[in-house]
């Protein structure tokens, strides 16, 4: 945990609709939306199921364990606050039950990842308020 | 009602590309339209509408407006539309469906912007949460395109390699390109990654500069400065929004919007003479053409080898450079550039009599894509 973390931090368009997100990857849970009118599980959060249009959602627990869809390897990050960090690994993860999520991949070598790969969730405590959702190869 | 060969562009133009310090957006904006009009010999009481892809670097509300009060007009449509890079088909799209329905009769759409020596504006800002996770801008979300490409298909850097060198080579035969030197498969794999597996040499360039097509119906066509390039078939296609959620990051937009132009224009792939398709990345036009059906889905790696979209080659792609080598701008130098071919205008780097052209538009991070087929 740092004091000094100048990266961007998750922005919530939507403080209703994220703060669960957050507050359960502070717990160190994930956790995904699914809707109780269709059952369908959404990935990013928002009001409305983008299956049926029901605003009637819940949260659920989620396994933590998924695999890579897709990732890069960054070394020419646009914003400057991640020049420090590359090379690093940005990733697509999906998730067993379904859902991919924007990530990025730690303890692995930036040669060492392919596509398909099992991995497993790591919360990282970026700031005393922010903890970011990564994942590790499993 | 078919809108094939209804309707033609009658004058196109472009600025200077590059780094131009000193030039807004708007100024090149006005400069294109301007050129255009003057291409197609109308003066600006022949507008009555004016349509604008937005300026990425800074945008503005009601910046149509802002254009048509800078060229001296009040149309009866000012429009500015956000479909990204397929923007600029779009606005053609949109033309010819006014000028159908008899609402206008003549329309200018212009783009033009400053990324280069203006602000970069948003090209340096998350399109969401993910920011907090290092992804920015365009490059990584292509990167993430290739690498399934690669995957799923055994696609590699040295063909993605092909399309940029292809590209160089028309450029170098371009006044006007942004980057002329030579470049081999070499030189790409020697240039440094931005997003593995994207090199520098897979990304288009940013670039200063502005393009601008007035179209117009054929009848007025007709007596004008240049021969009409009639516009045979249109089509778009979206993906929509979040990136990760796609159900497959290897076909694109082109596949649909492709089908609905070749099935307006009653063409088919090997009728195509030259083509300029959007090449923000090496990986874009090679998916565009398998989408299009040049080749079936994941040969496009082969189909780009050995200079078989170069000058020569049996496909001539991206005449002008693209946004690979010309100017990183967002599309309209392509329409611009399709229509020189298709006139002969194109200098050094024409192309053998080409009878029919085909151009795409692709925005965002495959969120959008468009297709125009136009003929002499």
């Amino acid at each position: 945990m740092t004091t000094e973390y100048n990266k961007p931090l998750p922005r919530l368009v939507n403080e209703a609709v994220s703060r669960p997100f957050w507050d359960a990857a502070k717990r160190h849970e994930l956790v995904m939306p699914r809707c109780l009118n269709c059952s369908n599980m959404f990935f990013y959060p928002r009001e409305q199921c983008p299956n049926c249009y029901s605003d009637n959602t819940e949260w659920v627990p989620v396994s933590g364990k998924g695999r890579v869809y897709s990732y890069t390897v960054v070394y020419q990050p646009a914003n400057r606050a991640f020049q420090e960090e590359t090379p690093y690994i940005f990733a697509i993860v999906q998730l067993n039950e379904g859902p991919r999520i924007p990530t990025n991949l730690l303890e692995c070598e930036i040669d060492g990842v392919e596509l398909e790969m099992p991995v497993e969730v790591v919360f990282d405590d970026v700031t005393d308020d922010v903890t970011l959702v990564k994942f590790k190869p499993a | 009602m078919s809108l094939k060969d209804k309707h033609a562009i009658v004058g196109a133009a472009t600025t200077r590309f590059g780094k131009v310090p000193g030039v807004s957006a708007l100024a090149f904006t006005v400069e294109a339209a301007q050129l255009a009009l003057a291409d197609a010999g109308l003066a600006k009481d022949s507008v009555d509408a004016v349509l604008c892809k937005y300026p990425p670097s800074g945008f503005q509300g009601l910046w149509a407006h802002k254009v048509s009060e800078a060229l001296g007009i009040q149309p009866k449509i000012a429009a500015t539309i956000d479909q990204a890079g397929a923007t600029n088909i779009g606005l053609v799209q949109y033309a010819m469906m006014a000028i159908e329905a008899g609402l206008i009769e003549t329309a200018v759409c212009c783009y033009g912007d400053n990324p280069l020596s203006g602000p970069p504006g948003t090209y340096s800002k998350p399109r969401g949460p993910e920011g907090a996770y290092g992804m920015f801008g365009a490059p990584s979300g292509y990167a993430m395109i290739a690498q399934r490409h690669m995957e799923e298909f055994g696609t590699t850097s040295e063909q993605l390699g092909h399309v940029a060198v292809s590209t160089r080579a028309w450029a170098s035969k371009n006044p006007n390109a942004h980057k002329r030197d030579p470049m081999t498969i070499a030189d790409h794999q020697a240039s440094r990654y931005v997003a593995e597996p994207l090199h520098l040499l897979d990304c288009c360039l940013v670039s200063d500069g502005g393009a601008a097509v007035v179209v117009t119906s054929v009848e007025r066509a007709k007596d004008l400065n240049k021969p009409p390039v009639y516009i045979m078939g249109i089509g778009q296609h979206h993906i929509a929004w979040d990136l990760p959620q796609r159900p497959t990051l290897t076909t694109s937009g082109a596949k649909i919007s492709g089908e609905m132009a070749f099935n307006m224009a009653g063409v088919g792939p090997q009728d195509v003479d030259v083509c300029e398709l959007y090449d923000c990345f090496t990986v874009v036009p090679m998916i565009t053409l398998e989408d299009y059906g040049f080749c079936e889905k994941g040969e496009g790696g082969a189909f780009v080898e050995n200079g078989t979209t170069g000058p020569g080659g049996s496909i001539p792609m991206n005449t002008s450079g693209g946004l690979l080598s010309e100017s990183g701008m967002a599309g309209m130098q392509l329409i611009v550039e399709a229509v020189r071919q298709l006139r002969g205008e194109g200098g050094e780097r024409q192309v053998d009599d080409p009878e029919i052209a085909l151009v795409s538009g692709q925005g965002g991070i495959m969120h959008s894509h468009a297709t125009m087929i136009l003929r002499n």
